[in-house]
């Protein structure tokens, strides 16, 4: 638009600034619409809403282990011995990649429940190690048999390509034998 | 060219729509469209995977009549395709195989490009584009792998959108979001069931691109020279569309006795089991067109402050990506490797490689096999980035022969 246009004037003119202006609007118009279709495919309301699971752990008994589904996703729990406590807590000062002491692993005064998220951290298989007869990987925990990583009994990642731990969700103890998980630890009565 | 021709003789009817919607023009354009002379075989599985689309498309629209994308009654609507369904079989085994068949074409097809260069000016927008086709692709076979809902699907599902998280820091959210919850479930299931019918469409848009590209700087050829004078054509038809439907025949017959006598052989048994979320199938394994990626995501150890899972993710991506920069990597003028001694053994370790990935892919991640999927994986890169940049500087090409129909008329010169 370099040239003059028919009212003299040369270079922009009112028409391309409202030409600029209606592009803009209709850029700016598209991406906002865009928004609500990429948040239609978050998580749902109801799908949020089902979102704690309730367990009874009066049955199990020391080394024993069960598996609930939370989320979609099971949950390991393990009721460990004070011979596999001892053995994860005499782990705490070895080399791993993602370095985190058994203490912070279980619950205050609750060292013998072991609550995580039974999904590998590499790419979301799950571990083997739940029942008496699976592999159990070099460090007596859980073993990953899609791309071999191995967990110990805390549940720390010690070989293989998984980065992180086990997951350890949100729980609270509602009573001594009842956990529900998905709902946070409420802060003792000081 | 058509242009120059005399108009054909034709139904007063042809002309009148041809001169307000001009389709005949265009199909005579097409049909006596000018290729090289001396296209072979490996020439012909572009126009078989152009089939096999087709085909996946009619077979998948008919499926999609019979199929429920929800995961408490997927697994059984694809079984009462199996078993209720009038035919239903027939058209779900020509489909699940029928993608096998769509990668057996477009692997040949690729590896054709890299033999004869075909991704070398002035053919690299059409190159670009058949890697997008490519990973479109993939995109769509996983998907639908996903839709029958079995053990396997489920799976798949599940580690593969796990790559995402393989992100920093944004990595876990993104998976939330593709899944829509917070694991594979049903919304996964629906969305997938979209995509998979959505992005066969996407495929054929940029199929036709990739045609028109190639339309508009014309068919490469064995021997890699450019055509010097109309004596190097011959008309698409009757020509190639002869040698097309030949090798089509061929193509179909191979389909047909898997279809027909081995519908499972590429599948997996753990398929036929319904998807459950608290069970990994003992070994997990893609499907065989995916193994040697798979292979490079396994293989790929920690690197320097990356881990594993990420630089295995970002390895497998790249391996892939490597082929969009592949026209800059290569720089030899000599388009044949029938005239480049060093690159054609490059090429065929190369085809080896890839094969031994596969393999790797299929083994379990252990002892022998995580290092040979290892040095597998170290060469795949190295040939792109190491070994095709050196000899395209360093090799002496054979000579070149003046014209495509040179070697032709020497010959009939010498043999007469």
């Amino acid at each position: 638009m370099a040239e003059a246009d028919a009212h003299g004037h040369d270079g922009e003119t009112r028409r391309d600034f409202i030409l600029l202006l209606g592009n803009a609007m209709a850029v700016v118009g598209a991406a906002a619409f865009a928004w609500p279709l990429i948040n239609s495919l978050s998580p749902a309301a109801d799908t949020l809403a089902a979102s704690t699971t309730e367990v009874d752990l009066s049955p199990m008994k020391p080394g024993q282990a069960i598996t609930v589904k939370w989320r979609g996703s099971p949950v390991f729990i393990r009721n460990r011995t004070p011979g596999e406590i001892a053995r994860a807590v005499k782990d705490d000062g070895a080399s791993m990649p993602d370095p985190q002491k058994d203490e912070a692993r279980h619950q205050d005064g609750k060292a013998q429940w072991l609550v995580m998220v039974g999904v590998c951290t590499h790419l979301g298989c799950i571990p083997l190690g739940q029942s008496a007869g699976d592999n159990k990987g070099e460090f007596g925990g859980w073993f990953c048999p899609c791309h071999g990583s191995h967990y110990d009994i805390s549940g720390r990642i010690r070989k293989g390509p998984a980065p992180k731990n086990l997951e350890v969700p949100d729980y609270r103890f509602a009573t001594d034998t009842r956990i529900i998980v998905g709902e946070k630890p409420r802060k003792p009565a000081a | 060219m058509a242009t120059a021709m005399p108009p054909a003789p034709q139904p007063r009817w042809m002309r009148w729509v041809d001169q307000r919607l001009p389709i005949f023009s265009l199909m005579k354009d097409l049909n006596e469209y000018p290729e090289p002379k001396n296209l072979n075989y490996w020439w012909n599985f572009g126009s078989l995977a152009g089939f096999t689309l087709v085909v996946m498309i009619v077979t998948g629209i008919v499926l999609a009549m019979h199929y429920t994308p929800h995961s408490d009654m997927a697994f059984d609507s694809v079984e009462r395709i199996m078993r209720d369904v009038n035919h239903g079989w027939l058209l779900r085994y020509v489909h699940a195989n029928g993608g096998a068949m769509f990668f057996v074409a477009v692997y040949i097809h690729i590896f054709r490009g890299l033999y004869y260069g075909s991704y070398k000016s002035p053919r690299e927008i059409i190159w670009w584009l058949g890697v997008i086709i490519f990973l479109l692709m993939m995109a769509t076979a996983f998907m639908g792998y996903v839709l029958p809902w079995g053990q396997m699907s489920y799976w798949a599902a599940k580690v593969i959108t796990n790559l995402f998280s393989a992100i920093p820091l944004i990595g876990p959210d993104i998976t939330t979001w593709l899944w829509g919850g917070f694991a594979v479930d049903n919304p996964t299931l629906n969305r997938f069931f979209s995509l998979h019918y959505l992005l066969p469409f996407v495929i054929v848009g940029v199929v036709f691109v990739h045609i028109w590209a190639l339309r508009t700087v014309g068919s490469g050829n064995p021997l890699g020279i450019d055509v010097k004078s109309p004596k190097d054509q011959i008309p698409f038809h009757p020509y190639f569309t002869v040698k097309d439907l030949f090798g089509l025949g061929v193509f179909m017959l191979v389909w047909a006795a898997f279809v027909f006598f081995a519908p499972n052989f590429m599948g997996h048994p753990d398929n036929y089991i319904p998807a459950d979320a608290l069970v990994t199938p003992a070994h997990i394994v893609p499907e065989w067109y995916f193994l040697p990626f798979y292979a490079i995501l396994r293989a790929t150890p920690d690197i320097l402050f990356i881990n594993a899972k990420l630089a295995g993710v970002i390895a497998m991506f790249g391996s892939i990506l490597l082929l969009f920069v592949l026209p800059y990597l290569d720089r030899s003028k000599v388009r044949s490797a029938n005239y480049r001694p060093a690159y054609r053994v490059a090429f065929w370790i190369f085809a080896a490689d890839c094969v031994l990935l596969g393999f790797c892919g299929a083994a379990a991640p252990e002892g022998t096999w995580l290092v040979v999927g290892r040095i597998a994986t170290a060469y795949y890169f190295a040939h792109f980035l190491i070994i095709v940049p050196i000899i395209s500087r360093l090799e002496t090409p054979k000579p070149l022969p003046f014209s495509i129909s040179e070697p032709v008329v020497k010959g009939a010169a010498a043999r007469a």
